[in-house]
């Protein structure tokens, strides 16, 4: 069958697939709708929560990242794993106790505050909104490179679906609907990273293959070539980095303590029976999530590999399809400096900024840019967002490979998404509406009013898809440093500090948030051209500054919890209940 | 959530307390590898643990890219299984407990 073909039949099953299991999970209850009635068995949530967690950034870019950062992109690998130790041990066991619906429930009882449960609905649906625009994006993409629609009919049929399970079935079909993505998405991931570790290494297990010695009967391990050639052509090593051990240290403390304090993640173990259920849920949840974070920079070593060898001193003309099917949706570009007609890859920016094409065709049949100039050898743009979805391609592999990518970038990336939603719609429907603003409402209306939350954020977050604002890839770092300065803090002295009081908390949380929000807007928005280690505050860049954030919070919750009253009794006692496993 | 009986016995007290000092002594280990493994061995001290090769990997690098995860699962079941195990001693098994969100309905 042909290739295309192929695609529409994978990604046509997998939206059934989807669409069946929304229908046969719908929700009834509030309690159905917010966390699954809480009896989702630990096993079947580890791979929800894991579908959950890993986005369209996870399955898409980080292995592109990495490809292009080589020991850089580690902050990724060990940030977005890290973080579930801290979520198993500090947070998840003791907020199932706890037992509510959501985050902001937490914060609002603990801290016997209704001001603290709407600063932290604000943090929740800031963090959520930046998420979720992202993933409608990453469908788009998938959507216009591989179905051949155009993005903005991809982020409508995506939206079409999201909307209909997450709609209807709330967190119960959320996550049964998850637990098939995971499938899926782990199944498409390996199966390349399989086929190509065999290829270039002879080895089927990619985190060996990684560490293996090259077919080519060279002798050479696959690292050691990489980072002999990467130097040759001016790169860093693979092997090495090129960010400050500090910014690399923080980055990756952001990104620990910010995954354990997205309230998407959190709320996934209020869906499981028990305390007991949540601790091994997390321990499940990093399990299948290890699965393909471990196999991401062996995926990423073997593109960048793969990519230098297909594409070096390579005439334009021979080059094959997958090259020109890239270029030609503008995330590959090729500028023929010295005029040979073949390309040459090296280190630097081949033009200035993103490709703009001019409409023509080059000698060679190349798309011709109109950008300026830049007085280096390279003359390739690739777009690193690209790597995990051309790989196959430009490993040559079978086209039902390919067609089982394209399913499961759309699968990770509505998964996240679906999610997402859910949290923001419970958080206004169930936090907003009834337990700050119209407290008597009923259980039937409470569902409704979570329903049409979840449908306005649909058609929001499909409005930011089709709309992006210009800069989805850098307000990431927004989410992260946000959830870490802000959520998490309150979250841990909640659980571990008992005399932490309600001014305490709030000043934390406002002064953490403040001043990371600050950074980030200064140095992305205000002065980009000063966002460099020059100008950053002890050389943290505004991806690691939600660490100092989290720091800062810490400082001033400590220092007001300390000159204020402390917690009434029995707030005292509700911390000694959730510190105990079972009923008291 | 209902508040602690009044009348909580001195005996019951100091298990309180007892479960969770040894609680936090367990988190607080299990906490102290992962930062080493993942800070100190895959940031901290990368260079000098890189220059020990094994396999095609320098050890500092793997660490950061690989064995950082691996340890990190294990972390996480120990905790599980230590855990189970102190809730046994202090009379904590949680498998008769009634579904906190069906007590929520009751109330």
């Amino acid at each position: 069958m042909e290739t295309q073909t192929l695609i529409y039949l994978f990604v046509g099953l997998s939206f059934a697939l989807y669409i069946g299991i929304a229908i046969w999970s719908r929700a009834n209850t509030t309690k159905e709708f917010y966390v699954a009635g809480g009896h989702v068995p630990p096993l079947l949530n580890g791979m929800a929560t894991a579908a959950d967690w890993m986005s369209a950034a996870s399955f898409i870019s980080m292995a592109g990242i990495i490809a292009f950062s080589g020991y850089d992109g580690s902050v990724y690998l060990m940030g977005w794993t890290g973080g579930y130790v801290m979520l198993a041990l500090l947070l998840a066991p003791y907020l199932r106790k706890f037992g509510q619906f959501t985050v902001p429930d937490f914060v609002g009882e603990r801290y016997y505050s209704k001001a603290a449960r709407v600063i932290a609905v604000i943090c929740l649906i800031v963090i959520s909104f930046t998420y979720v625009a992202g993933q409608m994006r990453g469908v788009g993409i998938v959507f216009s490179r591989f179905l051949e629609v155009d993005i903005n009919t991809g982020v409508f049929i995506g939206m079409g679906i999201v909307f209909f399970y997450a709609v209807m079935g709330g967190m119960k079909g959320i996550t049964y609907t998850q637990v098939a993505q995971y499938c899926v998405l782990i199944f498409a991931y390996l199966v390349p990273a399989i086929f190509i570790s065999m290829m270039i290494t002879g080895n089927p297990i990619p985190q060996l293959g990684f560490g293996s010695t090259l077919a080519d009967g060279s002798g050479v391990h696959l690292l050691e070539r990489l980072d002999g050639t990467l130097t040759e052509l001016g790169f860093a090593a693979f092997t090495d980095g090129t960010k400050s051990k500090i910014d690399v240290f923080a980055i990756t403390a952001a990104l620990m303590i910010g995954t354990a304090g997205l309230p998407h993640v959190i709320v996934r173990f209020f869906t499981v029976p028990k305390v007991s259920d949540a601790r091994k849920s997390a321990g499940y949840a990093l399990i299948f999530i290890a699965i393909l974070y471990t196999t991401a920079p062996a995926v990423a070593a073997f593109a960048r590999y793969n990519f230098i060898e297909t594409v070096q001193d390579t005439e334009y003309q021979a080059t094959p399809e997958w090259f020109k099917n890239w270029e030609s949706i503008g995330l590959i570009a090729w500028r023929d400096k010295n005029g040979d007609g073949k390309i040459q890859y090296a280190a630097g920016a081949p033009f200035v900024g993103g490709p703009s094409f001019n409409g023509d065709a080059g000698q060679a049949g190349e798309r011709l840019l109109t950008n300026g100039a830049t007085d280096n050898a390279n003359e390739v743009y690739v777009d690193r967002d690209i790597m995990v979805l051309a790989h196959p391609e430009i490993a040559g592999l079978p086209g039902w490979v390919i067609a089982l990518v394209a399913a499961g970038g759309l699968a990770a990336a509505l998964s996240t998404a679906a999610g997402l939603l859910l949290v923001i719609s419970t958080s206004v429907s169930h936090d907003l509406i009834k337990k700050t603003f119209v407290s008597d409402t009923s259980e039937k209306n409470e569902l409704r009013y979570a329903r049409i939350s979840a449908a306005v954020a649909v058609v929001i977050a499909g409005y930011f898809g089709i709309n992006p604002p210009g800069f989805v890839a850098q307000v990431v770092a927004f989410a992260f440093g946000l959830a870490a300065s802000s959520i998490f803090p309150a979250l841990f002295f909640g659980i571990f500090f008992k005399r932490m009081n309600k001014e305490g908390a709030i000043a934390g949380m406002l002064t953490g948030l403040t001043f990371t929000f600050a950074y980030i807007v200064y140095f992305k928005f205000i002065v980009p051209d000063m966002n460099n280690a020059a100008h950053w505050l002890m050389g943290i860049s505004p991806e690691g500054i939600g660490f100092i954030g989290m720091i800062i919070n810490m400082i001033v919750a400590l220092t007001v919890s300390h000159f204020t009253a402390p917690p009434p009794d029995h707030i005292q006692h509700l911390v000694e209940d959730i510190r105990w496993p079972v009923t008291r | 959530m209902s508040d602690a009986p009044s009348d909580v016995t001195a005996a019951a007290k100091r298990d309180t307390n007892a479960y969770w000092k040894a609680n936090l002594k367990l988190v607080g280990g299990l906490m102290a590898v992962w930062f080493l493994v993942s800070f100190g061995a895959g940031i901290l001290f990368v260079d000098a643990l890189n220059t020990i090769q094994i396999g095609g990997f320098k050890l500092g690098f793997w660490f950061a890219q690989q064995g950082s995860i691996f340890i990190f699962i294990a972390l996480i079941f120990i905790y599980v299984y230590a855990m189970h195990r102190l809730d046994l001693k202090y009379g904590l098994d949680d498998k008769g407990e009634p579904d906190s969100y069906d007590v929520m309905e009751g109330e």
